[in-house]
């Protein structure tokens, strides 16, 4: 009968609508009790005074890389790396080798991590056959090994045919459907966002437009089938438009946008260095304002960081020959607070949510909230505390960030996952 | 990180100004031979071509031993690099062997800026994909002030595929810190109109016609049908619309410079009569690019 209480803390769980300072008991890993002066006889506890306690972080977009490219990252890895940016459950993209597209794949994921990871993995399958965009994966067998999303991400379904049919199963299946929204033939052969700045390096671009029409297209999808549709790493001040739109219109649409695209604009760029190039690519300053404001106002449900791991040898060659896409889970949190937070745009709980409440609904996930009887998942972080990250000494196996030495102020102190802290700020 | 000579955007206008001054002292007089110094005697240079190039890559060789240079050359074919050895161990290796400086062509914009940040060795660059071409800016500009003695106030036109011109780049990039006005015109789907914000001084126009009314210097760019499949533009009337012919040259100024790049492509941006006309100063820009690379070099492994 392990038993942990958390002491004194700021209890912010925008699921109940709890801003408090609290203690959080917790007991054979579910949450027993929030309330004053909690009885600590006979039970380990933890203060909290002056730190924020949270239900714990919920990401629904990272590579872990396992099957098949665990050079780059492992469950095992990828989970210490969330575990470490105070994520308590991450939600796994298909892209893997095989291709998360049937059961068997889904449950080797689900297996390995129930040995090996250290926070909660959730997979997510894909939409097509090898994400091929061709032939629909099987959705249904899936489902019942332990997916909780589609997505094809990385590789956008191009035929509009079948990523209707797409929907229409998942929504039979009560599942979201998540796009990776690029149109490959208007995006090909881009390395960074279409712009003065590409022009001027003379890098090939990859047009905002591309991600515009398949939002679009992709938003009256949604409305023909019901399905819930997700947009994944929105970047684009005109898709963030259209997503509005589509709330407004009452579908089940969805967003969300990871750290990079809400602080990041191509101007900020260190030429030709390929930790700052990923899909979407960096767009603009208006856009990076475009998605602070869509995180603001709503447009924008979550944040998700798209994690994407690549080792060194891939990331250190010619800009175009680089594989798109950075490590993002140690920096996620201390991002969010110095762009919405510091600035006075929104207050922690407004954070809170967005790393919590929200993304577990977009999934359906029984997680990201500290509700009686809920699986004891908790982060607790500071908003103030400064820190430098240092990226050589991440827990994942891939060092390609462009935020290494970036001081920061406020991050994660400790993930606590089903009632046992699995990371303590050292 | 060491110096050598990566981009023209990067360089001041004081620099490139000594640079074309002390090019002026390694022109030989009309009629003489070309001189010979011994001041880089005892140095090394590498010229590390991963792209086809005869022209720049002989222009830099000849440099390098009219100034008493070692100069070992490679090309991509038939060196470990077609073995897959990555650009970071090739030049780890050559690193290894201490050149005084690398000549480097690429084929992926950025390379050799990539490789500077990882490599003591001074690099110059000698085209990088669709970036730029410094040492082409220098020598385009040393033949205009040999004809025309300024840069300022002269109207330029740069004709053909602009987007994907590391020469073009090099070029505007110059001319704009000299006070040129700059006139780019080519087909719409190889003109972004980004690229008339990358420095001050650019007009973007389609006409050809407009872009020469009255222009001091024209430059054609080679026009690389292969690129068909990025920028879609139609080949069979390119001549008619973009190709520089005789009637050009009436309506432009009567000393307009013509100049090209090379190699050319003779019917295909340019007319046979244009290229081997008075006003061709392509030839002139072949002998001025190894007094600039003179200057180039002794000034990189000066340092």
């Amino acid at each position: 009968m392990s038993k942990l209480v958390i002491k004194n803390g700021r209890v912010i769980d925008p699921a109940q609508n709890i801003d408090k300072v609290a203690d959080v008991a917790i007991e054979n890993g579910t949450v027993r009790e929030v309330a004053a002066n909690i009885d600590t006889a006979g039970a380990e506890t933890f203060d909290a005074s002056g730190l924020v306690v949270a239900p714990g972080f919920v990401d629904i977009h990272v590579h872990l890389r396992e099957p098949g490219f665990e050079h780059s990252e492992t469950i095992e890895s990828g989970s210490r790396a969330a575990a470490a940016g105070g994520f308590t459950s991450i939600c796994c993209m298909p892209n893997t080798q095989p291709v998360n597209d049937n059961a068997t794949v889904t449950s080797y994921i689900v297996d390995r991590a129930r040995r090996h990871a250290i926070v909660n993995v959730y997979p997510i399958g894909a939409i097509t056959k090898d994400s091929a965009g061709e032939e629909l994966a099987s959705f249904a067998s899936m489902k019942q090994a332990g997916i909780v999303a589609i997505s094809d991400d990385g590789r956008p379904v191009m035929n509009a045919r079948v990523v209707r049919h797409a929907m229409e199963f998942a929504r039979a299946l009560d599942m979201p459907l998540i796009e990776h929204c690029e149109d490959l033939h208007l995006s090909a052969g881009g390395n960074m966002h279409e712009g003065l700045v590409s022009t001027r390096l003379g890098l090939r671009g990859i047009p905002r437009s591309s991600e515009d029409v398949m939002v679009a297209r992709d938003i009256l999808l949604a409305e023909l089938t019901g399905v819930r549709y997700h947009v994944a790493h929105i970047s684009s001040r005109i898709a963030v438009e259209m997503v509005a739109f589509a709330k407004s219109r009452g579908l089940k649409v969805t967003s969300e946008a990871t750290p990079h695209h809400f602080v990041l604009a191509d101007t900020d760029m260190l030429p030709y260095d390929s930790n700052y190039k990923m899909k979407p690519p960096l767009r603009e300053r208006p856009d990076v304002e475009a998605v602070t404001q869509g995180l603001i106002n709503g447009a924008i449900d979550a944040i998700a960081t798209d994690h994407a791991p690549h080792p060194g040898d891939e990331k250190m060659q010619e800009f175009e020959r680089c594989p798109f896409g950075i490590i993002g889970l140690e920096t996620a949190l201390g991002l969010a607070l110095e762009q919405l937070y510091h600035p006075g745009h929104v207050g922690l709980p407004h954070i809170v949510k967005l790393f919590t409440q929200n993304p577990a609904q977009i999934l359906s996930l029984d997680r990201g909230t500290l509700r009686v009887g809920a699986p004891a998942d908790v982060t607790i972080f500071n908003p103030d505390h400064e820190w430098t990250y240092d990226v050589s000494k991440s827990p994942s196996k891939s060092r390609n960030s462009p935020f290494d030495s970036r001081k920061f102020k406020g991050g994660p102190v400790a993930t606590i996952v089903a009632g046992s802290i699995v990371w303590q700020l050292p | 990180m060491s110096k050598g000579l990566l981009d023209i955007e990067s360089i001041s206008r004081e620099d490139i100004e000594s640079i074309l001054t002390r090019s002026k002292t390694f022109q030989p007089g009309p009629g003489q031979p070309f001189k010979r110094t011994a001041i880089l005697q005892g140095r090394s240079i590498v010229n590390l071509f991963f792209e086809a190039s005869t022209r720049t890559r002989t222009s830099f060789e000849i440099a390098a031993r009219r100034m008493g240079a070692e100069v070992v050359s490679i090309t991509s074919s038939g060196s470990s690099v077609s073995k897959g050895e990555s650009l970071v161990d090739t030049l780890n290796t050559l690193g290894a062997m201490r050149p005084d400086a690398i000549v480097m062509r690429h084929a992926a914009s950025g390379a050799p800026h990539f490789l500077s940040r990882y490599l003591p060795v001074p690099i110059v660059n000698a085209g990088d994909g669709t970036h730029e071409h410094p040492t082409q800016a220098l020598l385009d500009a040393l033949t205009i002030l040999d004809r025309r003695g300024t840069l300022e106030g002269l109207r330029v036109a740069i004709i053909g595929d602009i987007a994907h011109s590391r020469v073009a780049r090099s070029n505007i990039f110059l001319l704009s810190k000299f006070g040129a006005q700059i006139v780019l015109c080519g087909p719409a789907t190889l003109l972004p109109p980004q690229i008339g914000q990358i420095a001050p001084g650019i007009e973007l126009t389609t006409d050809m016609e407009q872009a020469i009314r009255g222009a001091d210097v024209i430059m054609m760019l080679r026009v690389q049908l292969e690129r068909q499949n990025e920028a879609a533009f139609p080949a069979a009337e390119y001549f008619s619309f973009y190709g520089l012919r005789l009637e050009h040259i009436e309506a432009a100024k009567s000393n307009v410079i013509v100049m090209h790049p090379g190699p050319i492509n003779r019917g295909r941006e340019i007319a046979s009569e244009v290229a081997d006309s008075q006003r061709s100063a392509i030839l002139n820009q072949v002998e001025n690019g190894i007094a600039v690379r003179m200057a180039v070099l002794e000034r990189v492994l000066a340092q």
